[in-house]
C-alpha cells in the first residue's frame, strides 16, 4: 500500500493534509505559508519537492490530537523531510459540542455559563465580553455601577496573569525546562485561589454577569490581593534568572517561528502573536473599555516576531497587569456591585422574605429570564489571547437569537502553517506552544 | 385640504438621501457601522475597505434568519434567509466597521475573501460546515470542527437539536 493510498483511507482524508499529487496550486500556497501573498507559481516553487512517484523522500505525520505538547486536542498533519516541516495543516474540532447552538437556547441570564467554558484559561474575559454585548443591546452598558466596573477590571487582570502563567508553565515544559512547569502552575493557583474567595470557583465563574458581577468582594480581598502582588514580581524574578537569561533557553527560541507583522494582520492574528511582529496593538489602550483610559500602562512589543518575543511578551504583560491591578486598589470605590434595573437585576436575598412582588420577580427573573431588544452588536475585548469578540443578534427574546463568540485561538492557529514551514519537528513543539491556543476556545 | 401634508415634488428632492458608503445602504446599530452591501458588490466593496485603511477582517460568521425575518434593515435591503456577517478593523484609524451580506436560501453561495484576507481561511469553513453556505474560490472548503461525514448543517435555524445517536466515524466491529 502506497502512502498515498493509506491517507485516501485514513478516517479524515478529506479534512487531512492531501498527499502532493492531488494538490491544487491555491492548496499549496495555503499550507505552505499563504499569507505571504505571493503568486500562485512562487508558492509552488517554495514548496517545491522533487516529485518522486514512489514518494519516499517526504513523509506525512500526525502530532496529535493526543501529543501532550498540542495543549489538548490540537492535531497537526506535518509533511516532513528528513527533520524538516515542508507543510503543516491545523485539524480542530475534536473539543466541539456546539456551544454557540446551545448558546441560542440559554437566557441572557445562563449564557454566561456557557460562554465561560469556551476559553477556560481565561474564563473571566469570556463572561465580561458577553456581559458587554448583552448590556449593549440592552442600552444600559453607559449605566454600570462604577464598582462593578472596577471589579470587571480587577478580575479580567488578574485573568490575564493567572493565564499568561499558565503559558509560561505549559512553554518551559514543551521545551524541557521541566522545573518551569510547576512553578508556573503554583503561581497561576494563588491566583485561582482568589478568584475562589471571590467567586467560589476557580474556574469557570459566572461571575461577571449583565448588569454587573454577581457578588460584591469578600472581605479581606484588598490584603490578599496585596499578598499576591508582593508573592509574584519575586517569582517572576527568578523566571528571568531561570530562562529568559539563559543561553539554552535562547537558543532554543530565537528565529524560530517568525512571522511578519504584514503577515499576522493578513492572518487577522491578534494579542501577543501580533504584538511581537512590532504592531503596538492593544484593545485596552487603542479601543479601550471600561477604565482602561484611565490607566497607566506600557503596551509590550516585540521586535523579531519569533517565539522569543511571544514568551518574553506575556513575562512582561503579568508585570503590566500588576501595575494596573496595583492602580486598581487605590481606586476601588464602594456602592453597589451591580445595576439597580429591575429588568436585568433579581431582587435581594431580603427583599424575597418581606414581598410576595419580589418572590415573584425573582422567580420570573430565574425561570424566563430577561427580554432583550431586538438588534445586532459585537464587541471586542483583548483577552490574554487577543482579540476576544461576541457577536449578538436578538429577536427581541430572552434567549439570543444568535451568539457568535470571535475566539483568538481559532483565528490564531492558521499562523502555525507558516510559522512552522522550513523549520525542524522539534522547533515545531516551541511553535505550538508560543501560540499559546486553548482548545475549548478553537471547537466551542 | 391644502394642509394635508402631501408630498410635493420639492419636499421629496429635499428629503435627505439614505446614507451610503462604496454604493451600499448604511445603517447604524447600538452606535455601530454596519454596511449592506449586496453579494455582487461584497468582495468589491471589502478591497475598497482594505485600501482605506480595514487592513484586517476580525472576524466573518453568518446567521440564520429563518425564524426571524422582520428583522430591521434598510429599506433598499431585501431580506434573505442567511447573513454573511464580516467585522472589519482598522488599526490605523482605529475603527470597525460591520459588513452584513444577504445569501438567499435558494443559492447558499458567496465569493471568498481568501486573496483579499487570508485569516478568513478558517472563518469560511466554520461558516460552511455551520451553515452550508459555500464559498467560491475557496482553497479548501470541508467541514472543520464536525466530522466531515456528519449530514446536515448544526447552526441552521431548521436542524434539529435534541437527543442524536453518537457517531463515530470509524465502525469498531463487535467485542470480541
Amino acid at each position: 500500500m502506497s502512502i498515498v493510498d493509506t491517507i485516501r483511507a485514513g478516517n479524515e482524508a478529506q479534512q487531512g493534509l492531501k498527499p502532493r499529487s492531488e494538490l491544487t496550486a491555491r492548496e499549496l500556497l495555503r499550507e505552505v505559508g499563504s499569507v505571504l501573498r505571493l503568486s500562485e507559481a512562487e508558492a509552488a516553487k517554495l514548496g517545491d519537492v522533487p516529485v518522486d512517484p514512489t514518494e519516499d523522500q517526504t513523509m506525512i505525520i500526525n502530532m496529535g490530537p493526543q501529543h501532550p505538547s498540542t495543549h489538548g486536542v490540537l492535531r497537526l498533519m506535518l509533511e516532513l523531510r528528513g527533520e524538516e516541516v515542508l507543510r503543516c495543516k491545523p485539524i480542530i474540532g475534536y473539543l466541539h459540542t456546539g456551544m454557540e447552538k446551545t448558546g441560542e437556547n440559554l437566557t441572557f441570564m445562563q449564557g454566561g455559563t456557557n460562554v465561560t467554558r469556551m476559553d477556560y484559561v481565561s474564563p473571566l474575559n469570556n463572561e465580561l465580553v458577553f456581559s458587554m454585548a448583552t448590556e449593549k443591546l440592552l442600552g444600559i452598558d453607559g449605566d454600570i455601577p462604577e464598582r462593578a466596573v472596577w471589579m470587571r477590571m480587577l478580575l479580567s487582570e488578574l485573568n490575564r496573569m493567572s493565564s499568561h502563567l499558565l503559558f509560561l508553565a505549559t512553554n518551559g515544559m514543551d521545551i524541557g525546562a521541566v522545573s518551569m512547569m510547576i512553578y508556573g502552575w503554583r503561581e497561576r493557583e494563588e491566583v485561582l485561589r482568589f478568584f475562589q474567595k471571590v467567586t467560589g470557583l476557580r474556574m469557570n465563574h459566572n461571575f461577571i454577569r449583565p448588569g454587573g458581577v454577581a457578588a460584591d468582594l469578600p472581605s479581606g480581598w484588598r490584603d490578599d490581593v496585596l499578598k499576591l502582588l508582593d508573592l509574584i514580581p519575586p517569582r517572576l524574578d527568578e523566571y528571568d534568572t531561570l530562562m529568559t537569561g539563559q543561553p539554552i533557553w535562547r537558543e532554543r527560541l530565537q528565529g524560530v517561528g517568525v512571522i511578519t507583522a504584514q503577515e499576522a494582520l493578513a492572518l487577522g492574528a491578534t494579542g501577543p502573536i501580533l504584538r511581537s511582529t512590532g504592531t503596538a496593538w492593544d484593545l485596552r489602550r487603542d479601543m479601550p473599555y471600561l477604565h482602561y483610559p484611565e490607566m497607566d500602562f506600557d503596551v509590550i512589543v516585540g521586535s523579531y516576531g519569533d517565539a522569543f518575543d511571544r514568551y518574553a511578551i506575556r513575562l512582561n504583560e503579568v508585570r503590566e497587569s500588576m501595575k494596573i491591578v496595583r492602580q486598581i486598589l487605590d481606586r476601588m470605590p464602594g456602592g453597589d456591585y451591580r445595576i439597580q434595573d429591575k429588568k436585568v437585576t433579581p431582587p435581594p436575598r431580603a427583599r424575597i422574605d418581606e414581598s410576595m412582588e419580589a418572590l415573584i420577580h425573582h422567580f420570573k427573573i430565574f425561570t424566563e429570564g430577561f427580554k432583550v431588544p431586538e438588534g445586532e452588536v459585537y464587541t471586542a475585548i483583548e483577552s490574554p489571547r487577543g482579540e476576544i469578540g461576541c457577536y449578538i443578534v436578538s429577536d427581541g427574546s430572552a434567549t439570543p437569537y444568535r451568539i457568535h463568540v470571535r475566539a483568538p485561538s481559532f483565528v490564531n492557529i492558521q499562523c502555525m502553517p507558516h510559522m512552522l514551514r522550513g523549520g525542524l519537528i522539534a522547533d515545531a513543539v516551541a511553535v505550538i506552544s508560543s501560540v499559546d491556543p486553548v482548545l475549548g476556545e478553537v471547537d466551542r | 385640504m391644502s394642509d394635508a401634508p402631501a408630498a410635493t415634488p420639492d419636499e421629496a428632492v429635499s428629503a435627505p438621501e439614505p446614507p451610503s458608503r462604496h454604493g451600499c445602504p448604511l445603517s447604524d446599530s447600538r452606535g455601530q457601522v454596519v454596511l449592506h452591501p449586496s453579494r455582487q458588490q461584497y468582495v468589491g466593496v471589502v478591497r475598497a475597505l482594505l485600501d482605506e485603511g480595514f487592513e484586517m477582517c476580525v472576524d466573518l460568521t453568518a446567521t440564520d434568519y429563518l425564524l426571524f425575518p422582520e428583522r430591521s434593515l434598510p429599506a433598499a435591503v431585501t431580506p434573505e434567509r442567511f447573513e454573511i456577517v464580516v467585522n472589519l478593523l482598522s488599526l490605523s484609524a482605529k475603527e470597525r466597521i460591520r459588513l452584513r451580506v444577504q445569501v438567499p436560501a435558494d443559492d447558499p453561495s458567496i465569493d471568498s475573501l481568501f486573496d483579499l484576507h487570508p485569516g478568513t481561511e478558517a472563518m469560511e469553513r466554520e461558516v460552511f460546515d455551520m451553515f452550508g453556505i459555500t464559498f467560491n474560490d475557496h482553497p479548501d472548503l470541508t467541514r472543520i470542527l464536525m466530522p466531515e461525514d456528519w449530514e446536515g448543517f448544526p447552526l441552521r435555524k431548521d436542524y434539529d437539536t435534541g437527543a442524536i445517536p453518537v457517531q463515530f466515524s470509524t465502525d469498531f466491529g463487535a467485542r470480541s
